[in-house]
């Protein structure tokens, strides 16, 4: 071997999800994964992207393999990836890339290798190859080879032009590449909830635009750099998304003063649906998305979540309306916004919250306290003062 | 947006470096780079430069000579008083396992004293009366033959009283002699007259952007014969008590800043404590229920900590940032946490009272104070 170390390449064998079920959509699904890995992946130098039947492939120097795999890790619709050895299709050259997997095997360790020909002119059928890869890997390592429940499995992949040789599977996130579902609304808070349920809606597939409801000087600009940092952490997944900060303050005083102090936090959030809905729609977005759930504040009811649902101009997705708040907890701490969100910079100031929220409202009686406002005009208004910033 | 120009009233924060500082720090960052321990002409002038700097605070702080004391330079506040209250404990630990401190001293203090209670070491906490003074004879009650370490600060951070600590120092001496007190005169320096020998404290601690100095350069004074354990190991700069090379600009910067803090202090006392009748009469004039923080007691003059009644902290503070007038909070404003800040807790200030703080530096002019008192009033007027 001629090439320095630092030359070396490295192949990462991505392995889609669910996009195999998509039938003859599967195209639009790989070419949206490919795009998309594309992307992740730009800022690192001499690291191509190559679709293969059914498959990804990922070349990088071999260096980069750890930095290749971490961006990887932010890659919907990619169910695990596979740091592989390209090998040409000769048996032996195979068997020397399985051998060399072997060997970063503790001592004693049983294996078994699983081959698979997707060229099935190959002289040899996959268990005639997989006995004989297995045989030259005992041979050399003089590790015990047990087909039924080996600890480690080397598999080997035979396309028409190479051969893949690997035994490491890293965990994808899966779901569905990000722009095969439509664009959506996110309403974002400085919560912990808000940003899970907008990963959730990326993960099916959703590019999104954030909104956030900023009032100042009940809330102070803190918050706002607060939402600013959870919405670039969505762009890591996402990729540039823009975040609209609507200025609330106004508008929430005058609701404030339109009905009883017990319809405040409905009538916020109906105002809060009506703007939102604007905003996402003139930017093409099909629903909004919401961290709403059932039941984790005293005012998150059916009966206020119908009612709050009812101003709203697109449908509302909410993807943690059945969680527990520990599993979304769980959820914010591996996307990496839970340390953001739990900073103590509130967005929900106590002077704009009663001390007892109705718990069942009823869609008349609000109805009635919208009755002295102007509510279109002012979701229109709200909506166009909207200021926009690129993440 | 476009913002209108800002008046500073947070001095009790932090401070803007003043020119004569900033251009001493560049000096010694551009020109005077060397490290005190060369044995070149530029470490020869860097250590000059410490030196200078060790003459400037010694001399603002009544130890001209160095006689009762040396200082140690350290990052700052916080680490003076960590220094202070746990190189004094650990030094000591063969004694005895009590301390005693009071219930307003800084979270730098209050830390230090729980990372010990979770070493084994037993700490009393002094009450202070509403006006946010210390009980001498609870002290004098707590001192026991366990006792190795008081702490007691000089000017307390948020609503600016004055503790006794030279009375307190007396009352422990005349139980236990030998008692290790330690003082945070980090918002005292440049605000009331700072003299050690007077305090009788064995360990004094200091911080630079206190008084128009620059960030992460602090002191500690400490009374010769003091046992101090140093925090960490290394090269043994300063006597090993402190290991690492010396931040010889942020020293400079420290002793120049000191120097003109004390020059100045009683011309800028007499404005500060007319910019805080002028502040109360604009709060009084808006006819809300209001306190003086700290009330009765003596106080600093460079602080007013004013509590409305009704009117949430953040929201004040918002209001008064969006014309222009940048103060503090003393309490959050949250449904779930809308508690105010353990020192206003401990004078007896209920949640629905939100606390502003109002603190001057030298470059507050009479028209900021002017122009701030209309904010001021307008401000609260809005959120009632």
């Amino acid at each position: 071997m001629q090439s320095a170390a630092s030359d070396k390449r490295g192949v990462v064998v991505l392995r889609l999800g669910e996009i195999f079920l998509k039938g003859k959509n599967r195209r639009k699904f790989s070419g949206a994964l490919v795009t998309n890995a594309r992307r992740l992946l730009g800022a690192l130098e001499d690291v191509t992207v190559e679709p293969r039947h059914l498959r990804v492939l990922v070349r990088h120097p071999a260096r980069l393999e750890r930095q290749v795999l971490e961006r990887l890790g932010h890659l919907f619709g990619l169910h695990s990836m596979a740091p592989a050895t390209l090998t040409t299709r000769d048996v032996e050259a195979i068997a020397e890339a399985a051998i060399a997997e072997a060997r970063d095997f503790a001592s004693g360790t049983t294996f078994k290798i699983e081959s698979n020909r997707r060229d099935k002119s190959f002289p040899l059928t996959s268990t005639e190859l997989s006995r004989q890869v297995g045989g030259r890997v005992q041979q050399a390592t003089g590790l015990p080879v047990d087909v039924h429940t080996p600890a480690r499995v080397i598999r080997v992949e035979l396309t028409e032009e190479s051969g893949f040789v690997f035994s490491r599977l890293v965990p994808g996130p899966g779901g569905l590449p990000i722009g095969t579902a439509g664009h959506v609304g996110l309403l974002l808070s400085g919560g912990i909830d808000s940003p899970v349920a907008g990963w959730s809606a990326m993960r099916r597939g959703c590019t999104l635009s954030a909104i956030y409801f900023h009032s100042f000087p009940f809330t102070g600009d803190r918050t706002k750099e607060k939402v600013l940092d959870l919405a670039r952490k969505l762009a890591v997944w996402h990729g540039p998304l823009k975040l609209h900060v609507v200025h609330f303050t106004e508008v929430q005083k005058a609701l404030r003063a339109a009905g009883p102090a017990e319809l405040a936090v409905v009538l916020y959030r109906r105002m809060m649906m009506r703007a939102a809905s604007r905003i996402a729609a003139a930017e093409g977005g099909k629903a909004l998305v919401t961290g709403e759930n059932l039941g984790q504040v005293a005012s998150q009811t059916l009966d206020n979540l119908a009612v709050i649902e009812e101003a709203a101009g697109l449908p509302v997705l909410r993807p943690l309306v059945t969680f527990d708040k520990s599993e979304i907890i769980e959820r914010a701490e591996k996307i990496g916004t839970y340390e953001l969100s739990i900073q103590p910079y509130d967005d929900c100031c106590s002077l704009f919250v009663p001390r007892h929220p109705a718990t069942r409202a009823r869609l008349i009686d609000v109805q009635r306290a919208e009755a002295g406002v102007d509510v279109g005009a002012m979701a229109d208004e709200l909506a166009a003062r909207a200021e926009a910033i690129r993440v | 947006m476009s913002r209108p120009p800002d008046i500073y009233l947070d001095n009790a924060a932090t401070t803007r470096v003043s020119r004569e500082v900033s251009q001493v720090v560049l000096d010694c960052m551009e020109k005077e780079y060397g490290n005190t321990a060369s044995a070149h002409h530029l470490g020869i002038s860097a250590e000059r430069r410490v030196k200078e700097a060790r003459a400037r605070l010694l001399a603002a702080i009544g130890d001209p000579e160095g006689s009762l004391g040396d200082l140690v330079w350290t990052s700052g506040g916080t680490e003076s008083d960590a220094l202070g209250v746990m190189g004094s404990a650990r030094a000591r630990a063969r004694r005895g396992h009590h301390m005693i401190f009071s219930a307003i001293e800084h979270p730098a203090v209050r830390q230090s004293i729980a990372r010990l209670c979770r070493g084994g070491w037993q700490a009393s906490e002094i009450p202070v009366d509403k006006s946010g003074v210390v009980s001498l004879d609870a002290l004098e009650r707590m001192v026991g033959e366990e006792t190795q370490v008081v702490a007691l600060m000089l000017v307390n951070n948020e609503i600016g009283t004055i503790q006794p600590v030279a009375e307190a120092a007396r009352r422990v001496r005349a139980i236990r002699q030998d008692i290790h007190i330690h003082c945070d005169a980090v918002q005292a320096l440049g605000k009331i007259p700072v003299d050690v020998g007077e305090l009788g404290a064995d360990t004094v601690a200091f911080s630079a952007h206190k008084f128009h100095g620059p960030k992460g350069s602090g002191a500690l004074w400490h009374r010769h014969g003091c046992q101090l354990d140093a925090m960490w190991g290394g090269g043994g700069q300063q006597d090993g008590l402190r290991s690492g090379t010396l931040n010889v600009p942020g020293i400079a910067g420290l002793g120049e800043a000191a120097r003109i803090a004390v020059a100045e202090r009683e011309q800028h006392t007499a404005r500060w404590t007319g910019f805080g009748h002028m502040l109360l009469a604009a709060a009084k004039s808006t006819g809300c229920e209001l306190r003086v923080n700290g009330d009765g007691a003596p106080r600093a003059p460079h602080v007013l900590s004013l509590a409305f009644r009704g009117i949430p902290a953040e929201p004040l503070l918002h209001t008064l940032e969006s014309r222009g007038v940048l103060v503090s909070a003393g309490s959050a404003c949250s449904e779930r946490d809308r508690k105010p800040s353990p020192v206003l807790q401990a004078i007896d200030l209920g949640p629905d009272w939100g606390t502003v703080r109002m603190s001057f530096g030298r470059e507050t002019t009479a028209a900021d104070i002017e122009q701030a008192a209309a904010v001021l009033t307008d401000a609260v007027r809005s959120l009632r």
